[in-house]
């Protein structure tokens, strides 16, 4: 078993963001730090647009993810509606 | 009027294909090793360049736009905390000596990396990543630049940072261990290029100094570094995406890539960690308020994150490199051997430095147990007494380097924390010292690179670091004096914390801002 994670800015933009990933990944965690917020979990992550898009009331382009990304670990395979962190052994 | 356009816009993928490999074109004129000359001599072998694709599928399009709006939330963030004299709502201005490190000697790598990928997309002759390499040229210099906006706010109000990130990097013997990274790595082909500072930098080093340590300049109240630095941060993701689709590419062009990779991975896992000491005595000592310990960021960040990157790549044959059995060792040591180098060599550093205080000191037993009250607390009680009485020791020489990481020899063998570790190697009828397994290795790999290294303390002495017109023979001549003149570095900018202008004027400061005087 291997760790994905993704950490974010603490802030209001990313507060659905986080949201939504905890709602759609139920074996991930949080891990609050000072201003970041990391998401840990094993193996996979997945991030969807509509999750966000259902919180925000908006549309939402996944590469708006990068204005508050801080880092990632895992293989990324991003496309329009997800953007999956994984790793494959 | 206009016709309202009703054809689906493309989708990320297919975006991507029209905007990096419909960018490309062949050559006519003159053949493709000719224009292409550095992709072969390292013995990388490539069959199909269009197997190289960016994950993050970032086109030049999509890059303005964030990075504009990444630029306009930082500068913002800039802004209000220079004009609401965010200077005074650090913790303690001892703080500002991490940051003069990391201007001093993490900027002019930011720099530096901005060449080396400019060269690097050059040199490529697939489409793929040229576009990438690109990116992330114009993204290390925007670091650069925003590195050196965000602290010259320091500059106005503290000591040390007037020759800031261009001047000391040449100059001062404990910067030349970051610079000779990158001079190592620039010095080397594309691929390895791209290993060195794509992969082991990017992939698992910057994670610990941009994560914890940004993480920590919030927890002391610096929202000018927490900000460039999570701002810099969000490019090393693209970045760390570049590095690993770089190695996977290797790899799975050609079965002979494999040993050369393998060999680059454990020569730049062993650089990148030595490189990483200088952030281990940041995190321990210089954060008055500490985030967590380096021994548990890296934990996380190295071993937890590194491990999880070796397990996937074990399906290539790559194997853990070495040097990691080394490293489990170093974690528990690594930080207190450097700071008390650097404590007692800081009359000859552009920061301050300090003895920890009980407080602190139990901190770090309590984050160090196995190590920090035997080896490390006695250390530091025997100069805290001495300094008490007026006698804080300062060595009277400079350390001698070692050839390859360029640290002073300060750490020790790996089975006895008390004992300086040295390794010898010969060549060509001459002696050569490096610090450790790790560094003799490589040196003995590529004896005709390292000899060459221009190690600063070995110039100084050699008479080659002082002002011009300096005369040696002068009476009362002193040497290290005249290298710090040499460095742009006033008596005000090193030494001790206790009694420094820098203490004594965030007092001043402070008093102001919370009183009504």
């Amino acid at each position: 078993m291997s760790t994905v994670f993704i950490a974010f800015q603490t802030n209001e933009d990313t507060r659905p963001i986080v949201e939504s990933i905890l709602a759609d990944n139920p074996h991930a965690s949080l891990e609050e730090q000072p201003a970041m917020v990391k998401i840990n979990a094993e193996d996979k992550l997945v991030i969807r647009r509509e999750s966000i898009e259902e919180r925000i009331g908006r549309r939402f382009d996944l590469q708006e993810l990068q204005v508050n990304l801080i880092t990632i670990s895992g293989h990324l395979d991003e496309d329009d509606d997800t953007f999956t962190l994984a790793w494959a052994n | 009027m206009d016709m309202q356009a009703t054809k689906k816009k493309l989708g990320l993928k297919e975006k991507y294909a029209h905007m990096t490999r419909g960018l490309d074109w062949e050559t006519t004129y003159q053949p493709k090793e000719k224009v292409f000359p550095q992709a072969t001599f390292e013995g990388i072998k490539v069959h199909d360049w269009d197997k190289w694709e960016d994950p993050f599928r970032l086109t030049m399009d999509a890059y303005w736009k964030y990075q504009a709006e990444k630029e306009r939330k930082l500068y913002a963030v800039l802004d209000a905390f220079a004009q609401n004299n965010g200077h005074l709502g650090i913790t303690d201005a001892r703080y500002l000596s991490a940051v003069k490190l990391f201007l001093t000697g993490i900027s002019p790598l930011e720099y530096m990396a901005h060449r080396g990928f400019a060269a690097a997309g050059r040199n490529f002759p697939g489409v793929g990543p040229r576009v990438a390499c690109l990116m992330q040229s114009i993204d290390e210099v925007r670091h650069a630049q925003t590195q050196i906006h965000a602290l010259s706010n320091y500059n106005k109000f503290y000591e040390g940072f007037h020759a800031g990130a261009s001047h000391q990097i040449e100059r001062l013997w404990y910067l030349s261990v970051p610079k000779s990274f990158f001079d190592d790595a620039f010095s080397a082909g594309p691929f390895e290029w791209m290993i060195a500072i794509g992969f082991s930098f990017e992939y698992v080093l910057t994670n610990l100094l941009f994560v914890p340590f940004m993480s920590g300049a919030a927890y002391n109240g610096d929202m000018a570094t927490v900000t460039f630095g999570f701002s810099a941060q969000s490019d090393e993701a693209r970045h760390m995406t570049l590095g690993l689709e770089c190695i996977k590419f290797m790899l799975e062009q050609d079965p002979d890539n494999l040993p050369i990779v393998q060999k680059w991975i454990d020569k730049w896992a062993w650089r990148g960690i030595r490189v990483l000491s200088l952030v281990s005595t940041m995190m321990d000592y210089m954060l008055p308020k500490r985030v967590m310990s380096w021994k548990e960021a890296w934990e996380i960040y190295f071993e937890q994150n590194g491990g999880a990157l070796f397990n996937d790549l074990a399906k290539y044959g790559i194997k853990v490199p070495d040097c990691i059995a080394q490293c489990t060792v170093d974690k528990e040591h690594q930080s207190h051997q450097l700071w008390l180098t650097l404590c007692t060599h800081s009359h000859a550093m552009g920061l301050h430095t300090w003895l920890p205080d009980a407080e602190e000191m139990d901190w770090l037993s309590a984050k160090y147990p196995n190590t920090f009250d035997k080896y490390y607390r006695p250390r530091f009680d025997e100069l805290r007494e001495r300094a008490d009485k007026g006698e804080r020791f300062f060595a009277n020489t400079l350390p001698m380097l070692c050839q390859v990481c360029q640290i002073p020899m300060l750490f020790t063998e790996p089975d006895d924390p008390t004992k300086i570790c040295y390794r010898e190697s010969e060549f060509q009828g001459e002696k050569y010292h490096t610090c450790s397994d790790g560094c003799k290795h490589i040196f003995d790999d590529e004896p005709e690179k390292y000899i060459q290294a221009w190690l600063p303390v070995y110039q100084l002495y050699q008479g080659n670091c002082w002002p011009e017109g300096t005369d040696p023979t002068a009476e009362g001549f002193n040497p290290v004096a005249k290298y710090l003149e040499w460095c742009h570095i006033d008596a005000k900018d090193t030494g001790d914390y206790e009694g420094s202008s820098d203490q004594e004027n965030f007092a001043a400061w402070r008093g102001v801002a919370t009183q009504n005087v």
